[in-house]
């Protein structure tokens, strides 16, 4: 059996690898199975519709040739191109997307990721993130302007002096407040990580309203 | 070697040359010398722009956060696979004595393996990639990948069906990697993408990655190192028990490794502590395969000083052993905590991808290549160059990186500016940069050293000369 070609293609070969196959990945996929993905349309809230309407209104020009009207399906859409382009320009091999529960993380970034924030279609695949050169993004939005992202992503030391981030022309029409498709896009995307929480956006000292309203004095 | 087929062999000599078709060979290891050039200049750009030293920033298609997926994907389906593939032809024919299964068949994966890797670059170039780390190849060349893949484990199987007696250790670890390989390549690509999203396609995605190193990379070339190591050594290997363990205990525990790639994310935490268990259980395996290389050694030591193959195959069995050791110790919960995300982990791949398989591929070129050519090496010291300039450069920068990665954890851990951790580094990205430039410099010894040599050959009458006669001595064991 160990030594023969029977065993070793079908016992560790295909065996083994169903085995291994069942056990970790099968079972996080039936224990999850209850969570529905959420479609992108879904994640359009509120405040990823406040800072569509305000990428209109500070980029008035480029907006409306490169995403046109300001509706939801519209912000969905550009919301998609997105992730898209933080796949394609490998952004998720320098900023990781999700919040560990030791070494302080939770005091850096906020609320330690759980589960539910990744069952949703922009999460395929998942952008859990491999390397921390930049810091982690998973609860970024809103955080910083429209137009701090547009000159960061333009001409990153300008506004963070020591940033290694390459320079990303291509994603503007030759000047930082002229993005393009591209530039919109990310933007929009960048401020979507997080739009999901209570927190949302999360500064430095946040508490829950529930926290500081029972205790006002403070 | 059984004693049927060497029986065989006694009473009925076969020309090798007739079996193994060395074009094949040659080709395959040129297209993976193009490919790593391809990968180290992606690799020189990305630790470029981490110093500030990058000349084309804001250039589209210089772009280093595309280059560096180039970097990856170059050595993982450009230079690694095409090395397998040709060592491969060379070594499963010799084995089995029977001819892979079409010689047509094999031309066709070559080309179609090739349009594979220049689509992948140029995918990826054009900003296709896709968001899997190691499968960044486009989606649109996956299923010529995965059809690739099926005709080399056709190709490649029937002669090891094909044999008879009882099969060598090299042969189950290619039969059982070939279908490890494909299966791999289909859950990778193709679950994330399509079928899960969230949580469950993250322990799927590190299954991928950790299943593209320990079950397509690691047999294969585990397999090869038995082959290639008592030929050069002209003895058996120390001890076939051992071999069994080590097979045995790779196909068990290897593929239940994968979660630890995202240990303390949301992932189920018991599936955590599962993968953290069945990795330090790889490490006691690994431990069994290296002290049954060392066991085969023993007494030949001395070859490690004239045989610059082996001494490459040895470095890189070091090599493996680090990085075995220290993933045991990586995966732990209180080791994840300051290093995840941080350049230890890229020490850590570095180490294992081209501290060890890189070395290992260019002892087998380095042992090959006169084979194939017919002719000596143009000089020995260039050999040695290409030696120790590639291996003092791996081992300063995975040392570096590793000491990088401790520094840029406790930065994080103690809460200071995030500019503080990006300035800390900046001294170890430049000794990364200089290492980086000293392997580049190795293997630029070796292509100048493999230009000359091909150079002799064509102007040597090449039928005049007899295979094994003329370059063999030099790189077998006194």
């Amino acid at each position: 059996m160990f030594e023969n070609k029977s065993g070793i293609l079908l016992i560790a070969g295909l065996g083994f690898f169903l085995f291994s196959f069942v056990s970790n990945a099968l079972v996080p996929i039936l224990m999850y199975r209850h969570l529905p993905e959420q479609t992108v349309e879904q994640l359009v809230t509120q405040n990823v519709l406040y800072q569509f309407e305000d990428l209109k209104i500070r980029y008035p020009e480029q907006f409306k040739t490169y995403v046109g009207e300001a509706t939801a399906e519209n912000c969905a859409k550009l919301l998609k191109r997105g992730r898209d382009v933080y796949v394609a320009e490998g952004c998720w091999h320098c900023h990781s997307q999700f919040v560990r529960p030791v070494s302080n993380e939770s005091r850096r970034w906020g609320p330690v990721s759980q589960t539910i924030e990744y069952q949703n279609e922009l999460q395929r695949p998942v952008m859990f993130g491999t390397r921390r050169v930049g810091p982690d993004l998973s609860r970024e939005g809103g955080r910083r302007g429209n137009d701090w992202h547009a000159v960061h992503f333009y001409d990153p030391p300008t506004v963070s002096p020591d940033s290694p981030m390459p320079k990303y022309r291509w994603f503007f029409d030759g000047a930082p407040n002229k993005p393009n498709e591209r530039g919109l896009a990310v933007i929009l995307y960048v401020q979507w990580l997080g739009s999901w929480l209570e927190s949302y956006p999360l500064y430095e000292n946040y508490l829950p309203i529930q926290e500081s309203m029972s205790n006002p004095t403070e | 070697m059984n004693s049927t087929t060497s029986h065989e062999l006694a009473a009925e000599p076969i020309d090798p040359t007739e079996l193994v078709e060395e074009r094949l060979v040659l080709w395959y290891f040129l297209a993976a010398i193009v490919s790593i050039s391809i990968s180290l200049l992606g690799g020189l750009l990305m630790s470029m722009q981490l110093i500030h030293w990058n000349p084309h920033d804001g250039v589209e298609y210089l772009s280093p956060g595309r280059w560096r997926m180039i970097h990856t994907n170059a050595i993982a389906y450009g230079f690694i696979a095409n090395s397998f593939l040709g060592a491969l032809h060379w070594a499963i024919p010799r084995l089995t004595l029977k001819k892979v299964l079409c010689r047509r068949l094999s031309y066709f994966i070559f080309a179609a393996w090739q349009v594979v890797v220049l689509s992948t670059v140029a995918g990826i170039l054009m900003g296709h990639a896709q968001g899997v780390e190691w499968g960044e190849t486009p989606v649109w060349i996956d299923p010529l990948a995965q059809v690739g893949l099926f005709l080399v484990a056709i190709n490649f199987l029937t002669p090891i069906i094909r044999a008879k007696g009882p099969l060598y250790v090299s042969l189950w670890y290619f039969m059982a990697a070939f279908v490890w390989t494909f299966l791999t390549y289909a859950m990778g690509n193709f679950m994330p993408q399509y079928y899960v999203s969230g949580t469950s396609a993250g322990a799927i995605t590190g299954l991928f990655i950790h299943d593209l190193v320990g079950l397509f990379v690691t047999p294969l070339a585990w397999g090869l190192m038995y082959y290639f190591v008592p030929i050069l050594l002209q003895k058996p290997i120390w001890s076939h028990g051992l071999s069994l363990v080590g097979f045995w205990g790779l196909a068990f525990f290897y593929p239940l490794n994968g979660i630890h790639h995202f240990l303390l994310s949301p992932i189920p935490m018991f599936l955590q502590y599962s993968a953290i268990v069945a990795t330090v259980a790889v490490e006691f395996v690994v431990l069994t395969v290296i002290i049954n290389f060392f066991g085969t050694l023993w007494g030949s030591s001395r070859a490690l000083v004239t045989n610059i193959p082996l001494r490459w195959f040895y470095t890189g069995m070091v090599c493996y052993f680090l990085t075995c050791l220290q993933c045991s110790m990586q995966v732990t919960i209180s080791f994840q905590k300051v290093i995840h995300f941080s350049d230890w982990v890229v020490g850590h791949a570095h180490l294992v991808m081209f501290g060890v398989f890189g070395l290992w591929f260019f002892g087998m070129m380095t042992y090959l290549f006169p084979r194939l050519l017919r002719h000596p090496w143009y000089s020995r010291n260039l050999c040695e160059w290409h030696y120790w300039l590639t291996a003092v450069g791996i081992f300063v920068m995975a040392s570096d990186l590793i000491l990088a990665g401790l520094f840029q954890g406790y930065y994080w851990v103690s809460l200071q500016p995030w500019d503080a951790s990006v300035n800390g580094s900046q001294p170890f990205w430049i000794v990364r940069f200089v290492a980086g430039v000293a392997i580049i410099s190795g293997q630029i010894c070796f292509f100048v050293n493999l230009w000359k040599t091909w150079r002799l050959a064509r102007a040597s009458d090449v039928e005049s000369l007899l295979p094994n006669t003329t370059y063999g001595p030099a790189w077998t064991a006194e």
